[in-house]
């Protein structure tokens, strides 16, 4: 399989590590129900068919952490996106909220 | 008409043709085979030497050691699997039929013995009705004591194939990778065409073939292109390609896997061919391919028929025959039996008649052929026997005739010493399977063809069942145009070779009813027809039970002669269709591939390189011992003459470093810079402790979770300036942690302003620890840096420079209890300020200490290392419980608060010593109550780490105990079955070395 890194380039699949599910967001620790928010952040996976959103770290390469949407199947690739752009587009600045 | 030879330069190889073939006939090559001499030319694989040779029995089948011969002239080779070469390359199962010969090569038989001529395990075909399929399941079941001990040692001395080496492989093997923007695989009439019409663009082209020359089954079956021998076409074409500078011919290479985004293993047999490798060139090299395009023609596989006796030697296929008359001058027999189910028949009749064999019948299945088939038989002489089919063989260790089953019934018998046979072919799809594709079954063209291709795969030749030399000239040049238009290249026209398209008529035969004697449908696995039937009868109907059941097709030619003939039959048993029945669909590698090649260049050293810690050098120059952590190669202890054992040295670094001051190599601790505006908010939900108060100059120690609230790792983190961090892990982390980090800046608080940099490398760091170690450090501090207790308090962090101007760092930490430092310098630096710091410390009485005396200063001190943060531990479970902020977000703090995690009952770390102060404490004993009985459910916990402490004379220990803390006093056993021990302890303090801790004040 081959990844194309946003900043490398298309690189073989054994220079990236893959780390799971880039759909879970980490919540809130305050959150009333916190507990059982985190369980499922932490543990609970499904694992249907067809395209995923993962995510994957260039750890032979330039050290980002990637999202590619993949299908587990065929293994084709549609997109690779840089993880922090996806974050930051996903959640607006909250830096001074903690 | 050429005849077999009695002429001038074959030497003594009888079945040698006088002319003909593509072997160099101007050089003569010796080999040996079973101790015996004899020789062929540069050109010939193994196969065809033995041939030439005359010697038709080559090794004993896998379960009833019958004899066996040469049955393909191919990769698909069942049969021929000989040992080569000897001493530590010797290499087992190596197939004849693609071993070239050289000079001085060394091939052995195998599963003999004690000789190929005479081999007592053949009584195993008498005891064949125990060895039908299933056998290991049924069998040998009961009493399954004997298993082990009687039936599996004599299965498998009597039921085997060769030999490895038990010597380290002398030999390298190389790893490359290509890119391409047209693949061809396969290196036949159709790759060719393929790869031409690619090559005359500026495409970057690669042509990968299995065998050492080019050609293919155009070449195989003497065939004419473009009204000249296929040869001919086959050099001119390979001459152009070789001087095209776009294009690059990969000859003796098998691509044997497809892998997602057009990437293709291959292995490329650089020095098989050879004695020895050359200086400097690898034995193989393991090619990964990259491409955008890739046109597949890996050609067909003729496919045995199922008779009794089709195993014998001189037993071959037909295909196999023309080959070994056209490409390699050889004549596998003098009186042929021909024996088929399609219009190939005549051109094996026509090629042993040119070569002037005596073909004594052409059986044909078929009631009806063509008159093309029915003439070129006569012309050759040959009796056509229609309708008709051979029932068995006649002979021992060589064929000496076949029955004949007649189209009207009766029985005959011809006298013959090669029997010719093809049940048609299979394309090798193989290529077009490994990702999931399911092939179709063509009922016209009896075989399984691709079925969706691998995206930018295309097909050409025979694999796409375009199996006439016309047609695979076609489909090859336009499959070339379309790839390489595809890759974005303008075709160039390329006009197509011209060649006749021979009939390729065939009907189904996929066994011979009632035959005589054994019918081998997996040659290398002995399995037969009846093994099928009986597979069927008890229910193993299913193809992936038939195999397993059988053991068909798995054996290390993955059944590329039986996979397909197996199918059919079981279809013809159990009156299904074929695709009913089940489909063949294979995974990568398509032939052996070895596991050094895999390796590569990637053993010992190359595979687990040595780090080496910077005061290396010096360590070794002062007699260190050494120990490898992962990769590194860290100073253990530090002998002296007179020394008795390691631990008497380890005692005296132990008691230097208490009373006067010792010095010791951390850089392989992980280092990692972190610089930004929001780095202290960022260190802060990493860490569980709070780190937000920490003061610039100061550092402070840290624990970081993983969210599930387990321990990850701990080290310190130290603040140089308003936004600039330096922190330090434990060794095994240092590269898990920056993922860590850098996971969380880039993904879950990306609007943090942090960078983070890895600075393991960079700095070489030394501890300098006990009572003395001030005063020696200030020999090698620049006066200008106040390094008194008032100036660098305990925890105090300091950029200084030392020696007259080197940059360093001073961080007062401590892991020994003692007042120590750890100084670093930058890593080039590192050699030097060891030399300085040992030679300004001999008047403090200064020694170096390694990781042994490390690790007993940090047990006596109740310090948690690797045994304790393994990945089951709390904070709490260690004794951190307290460092845990409540307050704030970080990694850990919710999960880390489930009821399991905080459980007062949980194994907590506490300390143990000896009742009997004499007696040696083991980690990984369990403790238990002092009563109570060594089952698991009393079982309390477990000792982590314990080292014999010089400073209290004994040994001590730390442990998780449950509810360990309160139990202060009472004395638990230390039970330790695996090695014998059952110790009394007595619960203490984790911490046996001033537990007031003042001496790290100073
Ligand atoms: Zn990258």
């Amino acid at each position: 399989m081959r990844i194309a890194c946003p900043y490398c380039g298309e690189r073989s699949l054994d220079e990236f590590l893959y780390s799971g599910d880039a759909t879970v967001k980490r919540p809130d620790f305050a959150s009333p129900t916190a507990a059982n928010e985190f369980v499922s952040y932490t543990y609970e996976r499904s694992n249907p068919p067809g395209m995923h959103r993962e995510l994957w770290y260039h750890s032979a390469g330039c050290h980002a952490w990637l999202v590619v949407t993949r299908g587990i199947a065929t293994h084709a690739i549609t997109s690779v996106e840089v993880a922090r752009d996806v974050a930051l587009n996903e959640k607006p600045a909250t830096k001074d909220s903690i | 008409m050429a005849t077999p030879g009695q002429g001038s330069g074959t030497g003594s190889q009888p079945n040698r043709l006088e002319t003909g073939g593509l072997v160099d006939r101007s050089r003569i090559v010796r080999f040996t085979f079973d101790g015996k001499t004899y020789t062929g030319h540069p050109g010939d694989t193994l196969a065809s030497a033995l041939i030439a040779n005359g010697v038709s029995l080559t090794g004993r089948s896998f379960k009833y050691h019958r004899p066996r011969g040469i049955l393909s002239a191919g990769s698909e080779e069942p049969n021929a699997l000989v040992e080569l070469r000897e001493g530590a390359r010797r290499e087992p199962n190596t197939r004849a039929t693609v071993a070239e010969v050289f000079d001085g090569l060394v091939a052995r038989s195998q599963n003999r013995w004690p000789s190929l001529d005479f081999d007592v395990m053949a009584v195993n075909s008498l005891l064949s009705p125990i060895f039908v399929a299933g056998f290991y399941y049924k069998t040998f079941m009961w009493p399954s004591a004997l298993w082990e001990k009687l039936y599996e040692p004599a299965i498998r001395r009597a039921a085997g194939l060769g030999r490895a080496s038990d010597e380290a492989d002398p030999d390298t093997y190389d790893k490359a990778t290509a890119f391409a923007d047209v693949l061809v695989i396969g290196g036949g009439t159709a790759g060719l065409a393929a790869a031409l019409a690619a090559a005359r663009t500026n495409a970057r082209v690669i042509l990968v073939d299995e065998n050492a020359t080019l050609g293919g089954r155009g070449v195989d079956d003497g065939a004419d292109i473009n009204g000249n021998p296929a040869h001919e076409w086959v050099r001119t074409v390979e001459a152009e390609l070789s001087s095209a500078p776009n294009v690059r011919i990969l000859r003796r290479t098998t691509a044997f896997g497809t892998y997602d985004g057009g990437t293709y293993g291959a292995v490329e047999r650089v020095s098989d061919h050879l004695a020895v490798a050359a200086q400097g060139v690898p034995r193989q090299r393991l090619w990964r391919i990259v491409a955008k395009e890739t046109v597949l023609a890996s050609g067909a596989t003729e496919r045995p028929v199922v008779f009794g006796g089709n195993d014998r030697p001189g037993v071959m296929l037909a295909g196999a025959v023309r080959t070994y008359i056209n490409r390699f001058g050889v004549l596998p027999g003098r009186r042929a039996v021909v024996f088929t189910n399609n219009d190939y028949g005549a051109s094996t009749v026509a090629a042993l008649k040119r070569a002037g064999a005596e073909v004594v019948a052409l059986v044909d299945s078929r009631a009806q052929i063509s008159d093309e088939v029915k003439r070129i038989a006569s012309e050759a002489g040959a009796r056509l026997l229609l309708g008709a089919v051979v029932t068995g063989t006649l002979g021992k260790k060589r064929v000496t005739g076949v029955t004949i089953h007649t189209r009207t019934g009766e029985e005959e018998r011809l006298d013959c010493d090669l029997v010719a046979m093809s049940g048609g072919w299979n394309p090798n799809i193989q290529l077009t399977t490994h990702l999931g594709s399911k092939p179709t079954w063509n009922d016209k063209l009896l075989c399984f063809l691709p079925g969706t291709l691998p995206h930018g795969m295309s097909l050409a030749g025979a694999v796409a069942g375009d199996f006439t030399l016309g047609k695979t000239l076609v489909g090859g040049t336009s499959a070339g145009s379309a790839a390489v238009t595809a890759a974005g290249y303008a075709a160039v026209s390329v006009p197509v070779p011209k060649a006749a398209d021979e009939s390729d008529a065939v009907a189904p035969l996929w066994r011979v009813k009632s035959p005589n004697g054994k019918a081998f449908v997996d040659q290398q696995n002995d399995v037969t027809e009846s093994d099928i039937e009986l597979a069927e009868r008890e229910g193993f109907r299913a193809v992936e039970h038939l195999k397993r059941y059988t053991t068909l097709g798995m054996a290390t030619d993955q059944g590329r002669t039986a996979n397909v003939n197996a199918l059919a039959i079981m279809a013809e048993i159990t009156g299904r269709t074929i695709p009913q029945t089940g489909i063949t669909v294979a995974r990568p590698p398509y032939t052996p591939v070895s596991l050094g090649t895999l390796a590569g260049h990637h053993r010992e050293k190359h595979f687990k390189p040595t780090r080496l810690p910077p005061s290396y050098r010096w360590a070794k120059e002062n007699g260190c011992v050494f120990v490898e952590t992962g990769l590194w190669l860290r100073p253990s202890y530090f002998p002296r003459p007179g020394e008795k054992d390691w631990l008497e040295t380890v005692k005296r670094e132990v008691t230097t470093v208490r009373n006067a001051v010792g010095i010791c190599d951390v850089s392989t601790l992980g280092k990692v810079d972190l610089q930004g505006a929001d780095t202290a908010a960022f260190l802060d939900r990493i860490y569980m402790n709070g780190l937000k108060t920490l003061p610039i100059g100061k550092c402070r120690y840290g624990g970081m979770l993983r969210e599930d609230g387990i321990l990850m790792d701990d080290g310190t983190v130290a603040r140089l300036g308003e936004n600039h961090y330096f922190i330090t892990t434990t060794t095994a982390n240092a590269v898990k942690v920056v993922q860590h980090m850098e996971y969380c800046a880039q993904w879950l608080w990306p609007e943090l302003d942090v960078q983070i940099v890895s600075a393991t490398e960079q700095w070489a760091q030394y501890a300098v620890a006990g009572p003395k170690s001030r005063e020696l450090l200030q020999k090698i501090v620049d006066p200008a840096f106040d390094i008194t207790d008032a100036g660098f308090p305990y925890l105090g962090v300091g950029e200084i420079t030392v020696c007259g101007g080197i940059k360093a760092r001073l961080f007062r930490l401590s892991f020994s209890g003692e007042r120590a430092y750890e100084i670093g310098v930058p890593a080039r630096y590192g050699d030097a300020l060891m030399r300085r710091l040992a030679e300004a410390g001999k008047e403090f009485g200064a020694c170096a200490y390694g990781t042994e005396a490390l690790g007993v200063m940090r047990i006596e001190k109740g310090h948690i290392s690797g045994p304790e943060l393994n990945g089951t531990t709390t904070p709490r479970d260690v004794g951190l419980g307290g460092m845990v902020s409540t307050k704030k977000d970080f990694i850990g703090h919710v999960l880390g608060k489930r009821p399991g995690l905080v459980d007062p009952e949980r194994p907590a770390l506490i300390g143990f010593r000896p009742l009997d102060r004499s007696q040696r404490l083991r980690s990984g004993a369990h403790f238990l109550k002092r009563d109570a009985q060594a089952t698991a459910e009393n079982d309390e916990g477990y000792m982590t780490s314990v080292a014999y402490s010089p400073s209290n004379g004994h040994w001590v220990g730390l442990g998780l105990l449950k509810r360990g803390p309160e139990r202060i006093g009472e004395i638990v056993r230390a039970y330790d079955p695996v090695r014998g021990g059952d110790t009394l302890v007595e619960v203490v303090s984790p911490v046996f070395v001033d537990p007031e801790g003042v001496r790290v004040r100073g």
